[in-house]
């Protein structure tokens, strides 16, 4: 690329400048405090990477820029805006799908650019762009439209738009391989191959449809509780295409920072797949029909992890098991929290299924006004992706010093009263830690909620959790099961506990008529 | 000297490298918002898109590029703006001096 605005140096400066930017904005997210700056330091840093982009161009004709540029700014404006916390796991995969996206469209472009005024259709890709170029063109062509197929897929999951369960098609490994086979093969031909059919365009973008399918297909088979480490894989994916797109153009701006977000994704996709006792290899190729599937591995009867929301809301089943009189079961949670001096809550994605996030805050709070030690044990996979319910308890406005990690709260279990499980199954699951046993969740991370004094339990039901491996916590004599809409338990809790503040009206016309008055009228869901 | 492919690659290897270091020492309670920021930064393909969108044609190769503007600025702003919504979000009562009964209901 010519240079006319800027000098060679002035252009060094400033992608070291905006690297600088990007690094420091990533430094700044260790500690809370700091992250938000780090994400302003960050933004500048884009802003800066723009400006020396178009300063690259020299002249250009601003139309199609300024038209992009309008309209991907209010998309993603209204979109940032609108979100539901409980719907970050689809924006965030929806914009790893963009970004894998964009830099598919870029690679494709250059190509057209470099044969446009007529190349002649026996030329080959590597004759027109030159070797490098047209392996780091098919490679951001290739990364680029797995990640954007794949990432609309996983948003259509997790959006239930289709069924989040793994889709099977017969024979899907060998179907895999062979989508894989011809992609390589169409990437092959139109690179090095003179006089294939169509030409290097044509041959191109036949690979791309071929990696699109192939991007759908992985991603089809994988259930929607394994989506955590989907979501992190494609997030390396897009810095990754980013990262070629970068070769493709020769500029390392695009490669460092494209890196950035690869690294970004692969350590967070470690992080998961270790908290959920799986290998990268077996959430891939595993779905069902990996070798878990003996050992009664069923994600579609999972309570807590991989549920269809309604199911959450519809009516609670009849608890069967433990107090056969939910009433009384209330009342003997109310009075193990009065005796209590610490309680930790341990909350599942079942809790935030069934929106019961913000009563189970009320609650904390009202018992932290009694003078009560209460606190946060957050599992890494609760949730749809890393980090999720951090975000759903800072939505409902807990202290995030609150929030603490498995290694610490496990050291604090034993020294607990109470412990509060809502919605949360094979996250508390001592059959992990039993070695006597060889089930999915052995060798699992857990909270060990079982160490402490009591347990307090509110699921819909008491049926395994996503693993499909029975909760022995269930059975034991310390533990108190609430079964049913942990919304209604939580606040028939807060009820009997004498918390009135923002009950919805019909629970308590149900329950305590001589209450009515006092109490608020429904709360935001 | 900078675009030979040796260099290039080099530097893709220290990036990952220097990334892993980075990513690493982030706390969990902030995965969630740290992959929002990444997908933001994913969108410095921006910076390519608007070398593909330049010269305004409308050929293939510039409605491509138009196409790849409008997307990769979705990342851009979408991302830094989400991010910053969830991290406003998290506060510490005792740090910030933010009351913590002021939003309630």
């Amino acid at each position: 690329m010519d240079n006319v605005i800027l000098a060679p140096w002035g252009r060094h400066v400033g992608f070291g400048v905006a690297i600088l930017l990007f690094v420091v904005g990533l430094l700044l997210q260790r500690q809370v405090r700091t992250a938000r700056n780090g994400n302003g330091l960050s933004a500048l840093g884009m802003l800066l990477a723009v400006l020396l982009g178009l300063a690259d161009l020299g002249s250009f004709q601003p139309a199609f820029i300024l038209a992009g540029m309008a309209v991907g700014a209010a998309l993603g404006l209204v979109a940032a805006a609108r979100v539901q916390m409980t719907a970050m796991p689809q924006m965030v995969a929806l914009l790893n799908g963009l970004g894998g996206g964009a830099s598919m469209l870029v690679a494709l472009s250059y190509l057209h650019e470099q044969t446009a005024g007529g190349v002649a259709a026996h030329r080959t890709m590597a004759a027109i762009l030159g070797m490098e170029g047209a392996v780091t063109t098919v490679l951001s062509v290739g990364i680029g439209a797995v990640t954007l197929a794949g990432s609309s897929v996983a948003v259509l999951k997790l959006q239930s738009w289709i069924p989040g369960r793994p889709i099977l098609l017969p024979r899907r490994h060998a179907m895999h391989g062979l989508v894989a086979a011809v992609a390589l093969a169409l990437a092959g031909l139109a690179a090095f191959v003179p006089a294939g059919p169509g030409g290097p365009i044509a041959g191109t973008w036949a690979f791309t449809g071929a990696a699109l399918l192939l991007g759908t297909l992985l991603v089809l088979p994988i259930g929607g509780a394994d989506m955590p480490v989907v979501i992190s894989l494609l997030n390396s994916y897009s810095g990754l295409a980013a990262a070629m797109t970068g070769f493709v153009l020769k500029n390392p701006l695009l490669i460092v920072v494209g890196s950035l977000v690869g690294a970004s994704g692969i350590v967070l996709t470690r992080i998961m797949s270790r908290a959920m006792n799986r290998s990268l290899a077996n959430v891939l190729l595993g779905g069902v029909g990996g070798p878990q599937t003996s050992s009664g591995r069923i994600p579609t009867s999972a309570p807590s992890l991989d549920i269809v929301p309604d199911a959450a809301i519809d009516p609670a089943p009849v608890a069967a098991t433990q107090p056969a009189d939910p009433v009384s079961g209330v009342a003997a949670a109310v009075k193990r929290l009065r005796e209590a001096a610490r309680v930790i809550v341990v909350p599942g994605y079942g809790m935030a299924l069934a929106r019961a996030q913000f009563d189970v805050v009320r609650l904390t709070r009202f018992l932290e006004r009694q003078g009560k030690d209460v606190r946060f044990a957050v599992h890494p996979v609760a949730g749809r992706m890393p980090g999720h319910m951090n975000v759903l308890l800072a939505e409902a406005d807990v202290d995030y010093e609150k929030l603490m990690e498995l290694e610490e709260v496990n050291r604090e279990f034993p020294s607990t009263d109470v412990v509060l499980v809502v919605g949360a199954c094979d996250v508390v699951n001592p059959a992990a830690n039993d070695a006597t046993r060889n089930t999915p969740l052995s060798g699992m991370p857990i909270l060990e909620a079982g160490r402490a004094s009591s347990v307090v339990v509110c699921n819909l039901d008491a049926k395994p959790g996503y693993s499909g491996v029975e909760n022995p916590l269930y059975r034991d004599p310390k533990t108190l099961l609430l079964l049913g809409d942990a919304r209604r338990t939580i606040q028939g809790v807060r009820r009997e506990l004498g918390d009135s503040e923002g009950l919805d009206a019909q629970v308590a016309v149900l329950d305590a008529p001589t209450d009515v008055a006092s109490l608020h009228a429904g709360m935001g869901g | 000297m900078m675009d030979s492919l040796p260099i290039l690659l080099a530097v893709f290897v220290v990036a990952l490298g220097v990334g892993v270091v980075l990513i690493r020492r982030i706390p969990t309670l902030l995965h969630t918002p740290l992959m929002s920021m990444t997908n933001a930064i994913s969108g410095i393909t921006l910076v390519g898109a608007l070398f593909a969108a330049r010269q305004a044609s409308p050929d293939l190769a510039g409605l491509l590029g138009l196409a790849a503007v409008a997307l990769a600025t979705v990342n851009v702003v979408g991302g830094y703006a989400v991010t910053d919504r969830m991290m406003k979000m998290f506060r510490s009562p005792g740090r910030t001096g933010a009351g913590k009964e002021t939003r309630d209901g």
